[in-house]
């Protein structure tokens, strides 16, 4: 390779992305659970859930800000459950938004790739808490018709907690609203965890 | 619609020009030698009776004894086309001369080709991997690739 050029100057870059994606594939094959309200040892059966809990679950559930994050054809039905036919602010979630820092709810829409796993991973953690991930279709489940492929990811479960999952190829918009429902019920049932 | 340009012209008027004798004729394309490749590739680019000034797409084929490479050529000027192959039998490290100096649009395809059949492009610009990560073992679109 020529020296000076601009490929040159970014090899570093590349070999250095390829380092963290290899240990990536290589150290995550457990899911990861999503995480639950945890009680302090001894604290057990001392501790009250109050009233006010459930107005702030309440409007936290009926205002969840989706982040826009389609990767392939299940975009297309995630697009299609915000537009009126299906209409996605019946349920107080059509505010798609284009920055992680401002959504509350990660859609995970189509394929993952290792290549695209620290990208995720980075997105994530850009969210503000408390944030939930939906993830939409059997590509992002389980890698699906790509399971055991050299490039794709087994399931986003390996990258970062998933908290409902929305089975189909790709899934049909009742289907993602049904999934978006079983949220509602999550988060009026499991206070997120307070930091 | 876009012709296909009989072999025989083509195989005639290279030999006639260039004097390269060790063409076959495989009915719908030609089979070229490697080193033979870039001063083809000028001649048919640059001769007004061809004028194949696009490079529609080049691919490889595994077929285990050897690597086939295979480029597409159209001439929208004359409205005809005409397909180049060549064959590659080292499996350890093939390598054929990169055509980016004529067609700069090979430049992506070859360093696809590079990433999944794992075949160099010698005198390629920035001949690195496109679709998979650096550090990636192997080059899975080879019949012998095993996780």
């Amino acid at each position: 390779m020529e020296k000076n050029t601009l490929h040159s100057q970014t090899l570093h870059l590349d070999q250095k992305e390829g380092a963290y994606v290899n240990e990536l594939k290589s150290s995550r094959t457990l899911p990861i659970n999503a995480p639950f309200l945890e009680v302090p040892e001894g604290l057990d059966g001392n501790v009250v859930v109050s009233s006010i809990n459930t107005i702030i679950d309440w409007a936290r559930k009926a205002s969840l800000w989706p982040l826009s994050f389609g990767l392939a054809c299940c975009a297309f039905e995630m697009m299609a459950s915000a537009m009126g036919r299906f209409d996605l602010a019946r349920f107080g979630g059509e505010v798609f938004r284009a920055s992680p820092r401002q959504a509350d709810l990660m859609i995970v829409a189509g394929t993952v790739t290792w290549k695209m796993a620290p990208a995720i991973e980075k997105i994530y953690k850009q969210m503000p808490e408390p944030k939930w991930v939906i993830s939409m279709g059997v590509c992002a489940t389980s890698g699906g018709p790509y399971y055991e492929s050299y490039s794709v990811v087994p399931g986003i479960d390996k990258i970062i907690p998933v908290d409902v999952y929305v089975p189909g190829c790709p899934p049909r918009p009742d289907a993602l609203l049904y999934g978006i429902m079983q949220l509602h019920e999550k988060i009026m049932k499991y206070s997120p965890r307070p930091l | 619609m876009t012709i296909n340009l009989s072999t025989t012209t083509l195989i005639d008027k290279i030999a006639q020009d260039l004097g390269f004798t060790e063409i076959s004729n495989l009915t719908d394309s030609i089979l070229i030698k490697n080193k033979e490749l870039i001063s083809i590739a000028t001649f048919l680019k640059n001769t007004p009776k061809f004028d194949f000034q696009m490079l529609v797409s080049i691919t490889a084929v595994d077929y285990i004894e050897y690597f086939e490479i295979v480029y597409h050529l159209l001439s929208i000027q004359h409205n005809q086309r005409a397909i180049l192959k060549l064959r590659c039998y080292d499996r350890e490290s093939p390598s054929v001369p990169s055509v980016v100096t004529i067609w700069p649009g090979a430049e992506l395809q070859e360093r696809e080709i590079w990433d999944l059949m794992g075949i160099q492009f010698t005198q390629h610009p920035n001949m690195k991997r496109i679709l998979l990560w650096e550090d990636f073992k192997g080059h899975p679109l080879r019949k012998d690739y095993l996780r």
